[in-house]
């Protein structure tokens, strides 16, 4: 293939590769920015939206109902985890994640003993092949990489603009002073969760009709999310956005025209570099 | 709440009291009824990357045990499968070997499939002197590089499925071959061997591609297939095949090369998944026709019933659950080439392997039948491999229709090795 389409291809999987990554890697970096804990079992919240889609999308035959379920269930599962696991330990750093690791394997394994070892699809709702001459392309990615985008907007649009959105925001700044203004963290918390465990379910929802629903699938999406949080800035919002570009379009560009061994280890060698020399990420505050 | 001494030293006692029992209690058993069941120390991939196919492994396996239980077991002893999980993960393959020999003391060890898991696990066979018989289809077994305990008596090696095959491709599809493969032991073996042949033959290698074993996408690779490739060669495992199948599809469009895959790339996959409509057309290796056809013979509709598997190779309480057709046959014969060679060499019990394993390299074939579903076999006790039918099937309205059965002899090759002699 020549160069110039090759490239082309090149960045239309960055795109595409970046914006789902945006949005899985959006609940992570809000949960962190807000209740200051690591979640491990984002994966999973990742795996389980594709999951819950594959079954909805079996039982009624569509795709849109499985995408509103998909959220709801996962963000439900997130606050009950919330509130049996996360807060009787009082959020302490290290004690979640350790639970949250217990999680991570509680969940894995119930989905392996229900839904079993398989990668299954599922139909994506409609279905056409983008012919660029050299080569073709899934329209239906096109359509993700959008969708993703939309979504990633809506979400800053009700950071900035609604009082749910203001109480986030204040009690990702300060929590003791948001408290004494009367913002109820506690009930913050459980929802930044649960907002945290639908984003990424979206994302997984999204996904399935691309590459199947697995119960392994969580790790990658676990990997990657951390990668781009770390690069970031632990809970900027922006940061996540940026360096979900930065990682994606360097991810397709240098895994087609290079090698995708190559990029993995490009990736990681930048979270190195910037961990070493700007511990707080590319938009990260200043540690406190 | 803080857990008190008492209370962790309480939940440890428990938990050693009740992982003792069942092991006196089987002991306690096995000493009534001289001599007992035969156990059979089953390593199996519940979880991991092979997943899917340690559960057809598995319903194949129970079926096969249920059979010659109800035929009287072996030589009067009924089977008792002791299955343990490896995870498909190599490290934990050898302790899980190490775990049925040691703490179950199985009599024998069977039915690990990938070849990592196989490669790691092999050694350890070896240290504790006990039969390791896989179901792996890697070449590591023929090659003569495991040891004396390894033996793969119920499915080929890759490197006679390619051998058998390369000159029906070359004939047939094309002479300029560009190969996807995994990027480990199994895909490797692919690589070497079908390049060994096609080159040998008047093809040649227009690109090599391999794919790390985790991936999940594969558009990026598919520009690496140069534009004036004849074949696309494509094999594929693990939970990504579907996506490899259907990205290639969308690359290609109707413009594509011809393409034989091996039906690896499509195990536990129904053919009629979306985005798979592009495959019309092209044609698949198969161990064993998935799809059931006039001509089935009564012993493999047999086999089709006992293990649950309908006409299509899909579960017959689940028509979406496909089997992994291919392969799963393999614990079936192993299981009785087991029984065949207990019986024959009067294995009595765990240690005293002499005989069986001797008897076992002193056989030369296995008829077809109930016992060999695939087909006959030549087993050569040199290599400690089976040597088998191998068939190329046509998509044709989203079904696999054999067009082609290799002779046994197609799929032999000059060996390489002799585990005979090495001592017991």
């Amino acid at each position: 293939m020549a160069f110039g389409p090759h490239l082309l291809l090149a960045l239309m999987e960055g795109v595409v590769s970046a914006s789902l990554l945006a949005l899985t890697a959006l609940g992570l970096s809000l949960v962190f920015g807000v209740m200051r804990i690591v979640n491990v079992a984002h994966g999973a919240f990742f795996m389980l939206g594709a999951i819950v889609t594959w079954y909805v999308a079996d039982l009624s035959g569509s795709f849109w109902l499985a995408l509103v379920a998909a959220p709801i269930a996962v963000g439900l599962v997130a606050i009950l985890a919330d509130r049996l696991v996360l807060r009787p330990i009082g959020y302490e750093p290290e004690s979640t994640i350790v639970a949250t690791i217990g999680l991570l394997y509680i969940l894995e394994q119930v989905v392996l003993m229900t839904y079993g070892p398989y990668a299954r699809p599922v139909a994506a709702p409609f279905y056409f092949r983008i012919d660029l001459g050299w080569f073709g392309y899934s329209g239906y990615k096109v359509i993700v990489a959008a969708a993703a985008a939309l979504l990633l907007a809506v979400t800053w649009l009700a950071l900035s603009r609604t009082t749910l959105g203001l109480y986030l925001r204040a009690t990702q700044q300060d929590r003791e002073i948001a408290q004494a203004f009367a913002v109820p963290v506690g009930r913050v918390y459980t929802i930044a969760f649960g907002v945290g465990g639908g984003l990424t379910a979206i994302a997984g929802a999204l996904i399935v009709p691309v590459q199947q629903a697995h119960y392994l699938m969580g790790l990658d999406a676990l990997l990657l999310s951390f990668i781009v949080v770390i690069l970031g800035g632990l809970g900027s919002l922006r940061g996540t956005v940026v360096a979900a570009l930065i990682v994606g379009l360097s991810d397709g560009v240098v895994s087609v025209l290079f090698s995708p061994t190559l990029a993995k280890i490009i990736a990681t060698l930048a979270v190195a570099f910037v961990l070493g020399v700007r511990g707080r990420g590319l938009f990260g505050e200043e540690a406190a | 709440m803080s857990i008190s001494r008492r209370t962790f030293l309480g939940a440890g006692t428990v938990l050693t009291l009740g992982a003792q029992f069942p092991g006196s209690w089987t002991r306690h058993a096995a000493a009534q009824g001289s001599p007992g069941p035969i156990r059979l120390g089953f390593q199996v991939h519940r979880t991991g990357i092979g997943a899917v196919y340690g559960r057809w492994y598995e319903r194949t396996t129970n079926a096969a045990v249920k059979l010659i239980n109800g035929k009287g077991g072996i030589g009067g002893r009924p089977i008792e499968i002791v299955a343990e999980d490896d995870g498909t993960d190599p490290k934990r393959g050898a302790e899980v070997v190490e775990k049925l020999a040691t703490q179950h003391k199985v009599d024998l060890i069977f039915g690990t499939l990938f070849s990592h898991v196989v490669i790691a696990s092999a050694p350890r066979a070896g240290q504790l002197k006990i039969p390791y018989l896989v179901v792996s289809e890697g070449y590591h077994v023929a090659s003569g590089k495991l040891n004396r305990y390894v033996f793969q008596p119920g499915i080929t090696d890759v490197r006679a499925q390619v051998t058998a095959v390369a000159p029906w491709i070359l004939k047939n599809l094309g002479k300029k071959v560009t190969m996807i493969f995994p990027d480990y032991a199994f895909g490797h073996d692919h690589r070497d061997f079908f390049s060994r042949v096609a080159t040998s033959q008047g093809g040649t290698i227009s690109a090599l591609i391999p794919i790390p074993p985790t991936e999940t996408s594969f558009t990026k690779y598919f520009p690496r297939v140069p534009a004036d490739t004849e074949v696309l060669y494509h094999v594929m495992v693990g939970p990504g095949v579907l996506t490899f199948v259907k990205e290639m599809g969308e690359h290609y469009g109707s413009k594509r090369p011809k393409i034989f895959g091996f039906v690896d790339s499509l195990e536990g996959v129904d053919l009629a998944s979306p985005g798979l409509a592009f495959l019309e057309g092209t044609y698949f290796w198969e161990a064993f026709p998935r799809y059931a056809a006039a001509n089935t013979p009564a012993h493999v509709k047999t086999f089709r019933e006992r293990v649950g598997v309908n006409d299509n190779g899909a579960s017959v309480n689940d028509p979406k659950d496909v089997s992994t057709f291919s392969h799963m046959f393999g614990c079936w014969e192993t299981l009785h080439v087991i029984k065949a060679v207990v019986e024959k060499s009067g294995y009595r019990k765990a240690g005293e392997y002499r005989g069986f394993i001797e008897t076992l390299e002193g056989f030369q074939s296995f008829p077809e039948g109930l016992e060999h579903p695939q087909g006959a076999k030549k087993f050569n006790g040199k290599l400690h491999q089976v040597y088998g039918h191998q068939f190329i099937s046509k998509v044709e309205k989203r079904r696999l229709d054999v067009v082609h059965r290799t002779a046994i002899e197609d799929s032999m090759y000059p060996p390489e090795g002799d585990y005979t002699k090495q001592p017991l």
